[in-house]
């Protein structure tokens, strides 16, 4: 579909909602392809046309998977963090690694604006929240990785590198995994020096951080270090992980492939595609269509050939 | 105060305690001194100069000569600070403070605290682009002990500025100070999660509800019972009333024998004041200490400096 007129779209999607039921095909066609800006300007000239909130429309007429990730998509991405931010702020433990996914694998103005969307929608601000909602070590770890505003050139100190590589070492072998210094490397260095730094461990120490972390496979916490790691060196193999464990159903976290669908896919999807690809010998597509139905699954589909249209 | 008697008193290393020099009486008097008449300034200030030893000359000391770069500088230190833009003021402040050490950490303190989101967000922007490095990395670095966390929290924070307000919460946080503080020890507190969390992440309207219920609950100001411990004391007043915390340091940096870093706060808070606050903080001023701030500044400071500084204080109105 490649109707530019958002007048026009704004009519297609309030037919798409007349009369009995809803034309969820309607919807998908015409959201599934839109970008973040042209959404926005769909919502804008939807309430301005109709008085009504495209969004609250959405929400009275759709229904589970599909909705959410209707509803997800229709977001303004820093609208979207928040909206994820918050939820995951009011879950149990295993929500904590959807905090960390937003902390690191964004940008540092794009979690800048996820917190400012935050304040507007929730009046309060995503730090209070996680502080607030966390304790122990986990609060330790997560309100920095939410608090930081991140150095994003690529210049790296490598004297600095060896020897914050040889303190994560030092904590690590102690089982000091909580220790204040692990947790403001990971915390407060930019991430070209975070991999400058990790590259050094391999190097020195013989094996990946994260192997070194494994220790104990039940402890949430280490688990929760290790995504940090890989959230900020390797997110689309992060990613890759999330929607493998989605798709088979193992792990507990629900909603993780509409999560990342949705966050993804005007991102990186095609890079997460490959590695998909390269990790399960079949595609993300392929996995997708086996294992879910609908028009969940035509918008998920639509959504991740999203970078290819 | 006569031209004579500036100029003593921009050649009075042994006053400490004024600010800046007198431009005007070393264009009046100064510069028409004839030899002998420097000669005999020299011979009568031997405070700052000496009768060498060997050869018929007056030495000037080491002192004096650095006594005058600083106070000849001052001018030119508020000038640029004024001219500067405020983030990258900021920046230069805080980066500053994390050299000096544990004396300066105060200053990350006033920083965090006193500014909006936005100014502190600017100054975290400045702070990269100057030294490429995020702050919050560099004071993670380089504060050592127990205050680390908090200074990091602090810098690092992006408060809500709305007046929503959540009183289940106000009440909860209030309980939550008040066992920290009940059980814990007075030394240790900047370290106690939940202080941490509420004074690092909470709005500062909240904080403010938060501080009154804790007062109405338990009959105790809650600056006394965290003590100065640490700045934590200054921290309740930066955020919630900075024109107390900063006529208080005006007054640090305005007494007799008051050391450069106090002297240094003279201009950083009128400056970085003089948009936002300075006609608060100089009625805080008068009413603790009895004097206006405009007349203090004209005690202590000398020239183009004092002229500077007064016409700032003036100007808020």
């Amino acid at each position: 579909m490649a109707t530019l007129s958002v007048t026009e779209d704004c009519e297609q999607l309030r037919k798409a909602f007349a009369g009995w039921g809803t034309n969820e095909g309607l919807i998908i066609s015409i959201l599934a392809h839109r970008n973040a800006a042209q959404i926005k300007s769909i919502r804008q000239t939807y309430a301005q046309t109709y008085g009504e909130d495209l969004l609250k429309d959405l929400n009275k007429e759709l229904s589970n998977d599909f909705e959410r990730v209707v509803l997800l998509w229709t977001l303004d991405p820093a609208e979207r963090d928040a909206f994820l931010a918050n939820e995951a702020t009011k879950r149990l433990t295993s929500s904590n690694q959807v905090l960390v996914e937003i902390a690191c694998t964004r940008t540092s103005q794009q979690l800048l604006l996820a917190k400012q969307a935050y304040h507007a929608r929730f009046k309060r601000s995503l730090e209070e929240d996680v502080a607030y909602h966390t304790s122990g070590d986990f609060r330790k770890l997560l309100v920095p990785l939410v608090g930081t505003y991140r150095y994003e050139g690529e210049e790296v100190n490598m004297t600095l590198a060896k020897s914050e590589a040889k303190i994560l070492h030092e904590k690590i072998s102690e089982k000091a995994y909580n220790h204040e210094d692990v947790i403001r490397i990971l915390a407060t260095r930019s991430k070209a020096q975070i991999n400058a730094t990790l590259n050094h461990y391999k190097n020195e120490f013989g094996n990946d951080i994260n192997k070194d972390l494994k220790t104990d496979p039940k402890d949430e916490f280490l688990a929760i270090l290790r995504a940090t790691v890989k959230c900020l060196t390797r997110p689309e193999k992060y990613f890759e992980k999330v929607l493998r464990l989605a798709i088979n159903k193992r792990g507990t976290d629900e909603g993780a492939l509409t999560r990342v669908v949705t966050t993804r896919a005007e991102i990186d999807m095609k890079i997460i595609k490959e590695e998909y690809h390269k990790r399960n010998s079949v595609t993300l597509d392929h996995a997708i269509g086996k294992d879910t139905t609908g028009d969940y699954e035509k918008m998920l589909l639509a959504l991740i050939g999203h970078g290819d249209a | 105060m006569s031209s004579s008697d500036a100029l003593a008193k921009s050649f009075s290393v042994s006053h400490s305690g004024i600010f800046g020099v007198d431009e005007k009486s070393m264009l009046e008097i100064l510069v028409k001194w004839q030899p002998e008449h420097l000669s005999t300034f020299r011979n009568e200030t031997s405070s700052i100069f000496l009768k060498d030893e060997r050869f018929p000359f007056e030495k000037c000391e080491e002192i004096l000569l650095k006594f005058l770069k600083r106070e000849f500088k001052r001018f030119k230190d508020a000038v640029v600070q004024w001219t500067m833009h405020p983030w990258e003021r900021d920046a230069r402040m805080a980066r500053k403070a994390l050299k000096r050490g544990s004396q300066a950490y105060g200053l990350l303190i006033e920083l965090a605290c006193t500014r909006s989101s936005d100014e502190l967000l600017g100054a975290r922007r400045a702070y990269q682009s100057l030294y490429s490095e995020s702050i919050e990395e560099d004071v993670a670095c380089r504060v050592e002990g127990i205050q680390r966390q908090f200074l990091v929290a602090l810098v690092s924070s992006y408060r809500y500025e709305g007046s929503r307000k959540n009183d289940v919460a106000i009440e909860s946080d209030a309980q939550k100070l008040n066992k920290a503080i009940r059980n814990g020890d007075k030394t240790m507190l900047i370290k106690d999660e939940e202080i941490v969390r509420i004074l690092t992440t909470r709005s500062k309207p909240h904080l403010e509800e938060v501080f009154k219920c804790y007062y109405d609950d338990f009959d105790k100001d809650i600056a006394e019972d965290l003590g100065e411990e640490s700045g934590l004391k200054d921290t309740i007043y930066c955020l919630c009333a900075p024109p107390v915390y900063f006529s208080k340091i005006l007054d640090s940096a305005m007494k007799a024998n008051a050391n450069e870093n106090e002297k240094e706060a003279l201009s950083r808070v009128i400056v970085t004041r003089a948009n936002v606050d300075i006609k608060d903080i100089a009625e805080e001023y008068n009413k603790q200490y009895g004097t206006p701030l405009t007349k203090k500044i004209e005690d202590v400071a000398l020239g183009n400096y004092k002229d500077f500084l007064v016409t700032l204080v003036k100007r808020a109105g």
